[in-house]
């Protein structure tokens, strides 16, 4: 997915004010709450793996660590938070907090195992590592409930007055809002100058040791960072509701993941979210009809992304953008 | 509890065997094409169900079933080479793997859509059935045919890639493609080929295997890590390091299974990241 020449070159840094098609961005979700009342869980789904897909934007777009395993931290950080609430800790901002400490800690852990190696190695640890907690949680069945899942799990109310109803308006605002926190914390990140040198080690890996820069250390930290947010999301998931099965942890996870990053496009934050919808929005429809029909045709668009359309949505639509700039001027 | 011992190695090198056929084609793709790609299982699949459907449909006996397996795996890896793999050589390793991904979800989806998600059954002929008593063992007998199957493809690969034109071809590509391009060796043809013969012999592995590993449309899902890890601990591009490479796995894996049933498949995957750590080239390391 090499984008050399597609991207604007940078003459200063980057700068974090809001352009107008950010901001219209961002009252879609806000319009589709008033909208379709109806759809508030589907939007709760899609908020979270909209979340999921940037945390892996972070690791895969910016800093191109390939990851067949970033399920795992979605896992962590979802029995973390589905076990506090089982067992009588079921305030939920703490919950996110606890899970994003978590699965923060196991992005440490794990990442000095990860940064060692390169592309092949990396691949295989990330996926190893994935089906250790797996095999882990479901061994542990006791405390998981293994394949059944955890059941059981409740949840208090949001600062002591939102509770979560069924009808999924709480969920969704506490979903949005959540995103929203995030996204700027990772924007304010990739524009900074620790988020240009991941992409000085994205483009030229061998360069950058020259200009002072720890490569390990960058990847460390990004990994870190990305387990974090990937937590946060399966908390989210775990809390809205109020079950975690034991797919949060699955193959198939980190595989429809980097689907949906791919399919927004990786490196601009916004293609792991429109991604996700995309996809979400997709499943939903098609996986209606018939799932074993989806997965055929999830595989077909995944070759056809590769081998027709490697920048993603993002990148057909800044292409098409700067083509009319170009008109115009 | 040494004649259990016995036979639990016994057992992990039969095991071993079989992964080594399936994983030997993805080394070949791995060290001659360096393709990451995890859809390799999906050929030993395809072998599986020709196998089966060969058997069950058209009467033909076990034995007479495998070499359809490889013709039809090759035929489809032929195939799939000329039309999609070869376009992405030069791709990187995200976009292979995410295209082999692909590959894998089809798969699975065409396979359920054929032929429904249930485990699919092989009748073994009568002589390969049952146990052998071999120095106060009991020795399953398909799993000394596995064994001998094994040992007679090694021989036969070994000597295809060592004493035969095509094998200096092969070797001379791994070794630099522009130098052998040069030489006059059609580098795309010795690719194609060996990309069949690499799918080939996934699809006998499958065909083989459908009473060891088992057939159903989950099967390149289930075991891509085994495939990826022969490979990748083995060293890709070489035929010793990979057959070393799933011995070792084989036995860990079955001795795992029948010592510490608790812990599962926990052992493999423990002892693939660490042996990725120690040895990140591959045990018979080679620079490709």
């Amino acid at each position: 997915m090499s984008r050399q020449g597609e991207q604007v070159r940078l003459k200063t840094l980057p700068s974090q004010r809001w352009g107008k098609l950010e901001i219209a961005f961002w009252l879609v979700p806000i319009a589709a709450f008033f909208l379709f009342p109806k759809y508030l869980t589907l939007g709760s789904q899609i908020l979270i793996a909209g979340m999921f897909a940037l945390s892996l934007d972070l690791i895969l777009g910016y800093a191109r660590i390939i990851s067949l395993g970033h399920a795992a931290f979605f896992g962590v950080g979802a029995y973390t938070a589905g076990l506090l609430a089982k067992y009588g800790w079921n305030e939920p901002l703490s919950g996110l907090v606890a899970a994003a400490a978590l699965a923060s800690l196991v992005g440490l852990l794990t990442s000095f195992l990860v940064v060692r190696g390169h592309d092949l190695t990396r691949l295989m640890v990330t996926l190893g590592i994935g089906l250790m907690l797996f095999e882990a949680a479901n061994k542990a069945s006791s405390i998981t409930g293994g394949v059944d899942g955890l059941s059981g799990v409740e949840m208090g109310k949001i600062f002591g007055a939102f509770s979560f109803g069924l009808d999924g308006k709480t969920a969704y605002v506490y979903c949005l809002v959540i995103l929203f926190l995030v996204f700027l914390f990772a924007r304010t990140l990739v524009r900074s100058p620790f988020g240009l040198s991941l992409q000085g080690i994205r483009e030229g890996e061998r360069r950058m040791p020259a200009i002072g820069v720890s490569v390990p250390r960058k990847l460390i930290a990004i990994y870190t960072v990305g387990a974090g947010i990937a937590g946060i999301a399966g908390a989210l998931l775990a809390q809205t509701t109020q079950f975690v099965g034991i797919d949060t942890l699955g193959f198939p996870r980190s595989a429809e993941l980097m689907i949906m990053l791919v399919l927004g496009g990786t490196g601009y934050l916004y293609g792991a979210l429109i991604g996700a919808a995309v996809f979400m929005l997709l499943q939903d429809y098609l996986a209606n009809l018939n799932a074993v029909y989806w997965q055929f045709w999830l595989g077909l668009l995944l070759i056809v992304i590769v081998l027709f359309a490697r920048g993603g949505l993002m990148g057909g639509f800044i292409a098409l953008r700067r083509a009319w700039t170009a008109k115009k001027s | 509890m040494l004649g259990n011992l016995v036979g639990v190695v016994f057992d992990g090198i039969a095991y071993g065997s079989l992964l080594f056929i399936i994983s030997i084609g993805l080394s070949v793709t791995m060290g001659l094409m360096n393709f990451v790609n995890l859809a390799h299982g999906a050929f030993a699949m395809l072998g599986g169900y020709a196998c089966v459907i060969a058997m069950t449909r058209l009467g033909v006996p076990f034995l007479a079933s495998l070499p359809v397996a490889f013709v039809v795996s090759a035929g489809a890896g032929i195939v799939l080479e000329r039309l999609l793999y070869r376009r992405l050589y030069r791709a990187t390793h995200l976009d292979q793997v995410l295209f082999s991904i692909g590959l894998v979800f089809m798969s699975i989806a065409a396979t359920t859509y054929f032929f429904g998600s249930q485990q699919q059954p092989v009748q073994l002929p009568e002589f390969l059935r049952g146990q052998i008593h071999v120095l106060g063992l009991d020795l399953g007998s398909y799993r000394l045919f596995l064994i001998a199957v094994v040992v007679a493809i090694t021989l036969a690969l070994t000597w295809l890639i060592e004493r035969t034109r095509f094998g200096a071809q092969i070797r001379a590509s791994v070794d630099n493609q522009q130098a052998s391009a040069g030489l006059g060796i059609n580098v795309d043809r010795v690719f194609s080929l060996t990309f069949a013969l690499g799918s080939g012999l996934a699809g006998l592995g499958g065909g083989l295997g459908i009473d060891v590993l088992g057939l159903d449309p989950t099967f390149p899902l289930k075991y891509i890590v085994y495939f990826l890890l022969v490979v990748a601990v083995g060293g890709a591009g070489t035929i010793k390091g990979p057959l070393i490479a799933s011995l070792i796995l084989g036995v860990f894996d079955v001795a795992g299974k029948y010592y510490a049933p608790q812990v599962g498949s926990f052992v493999i995957y423990v002892a693939m990241v660490v042996l990725l750590l120690l040895f990140p080239r591959g045990l018979a390391g080679r620079r490709v």
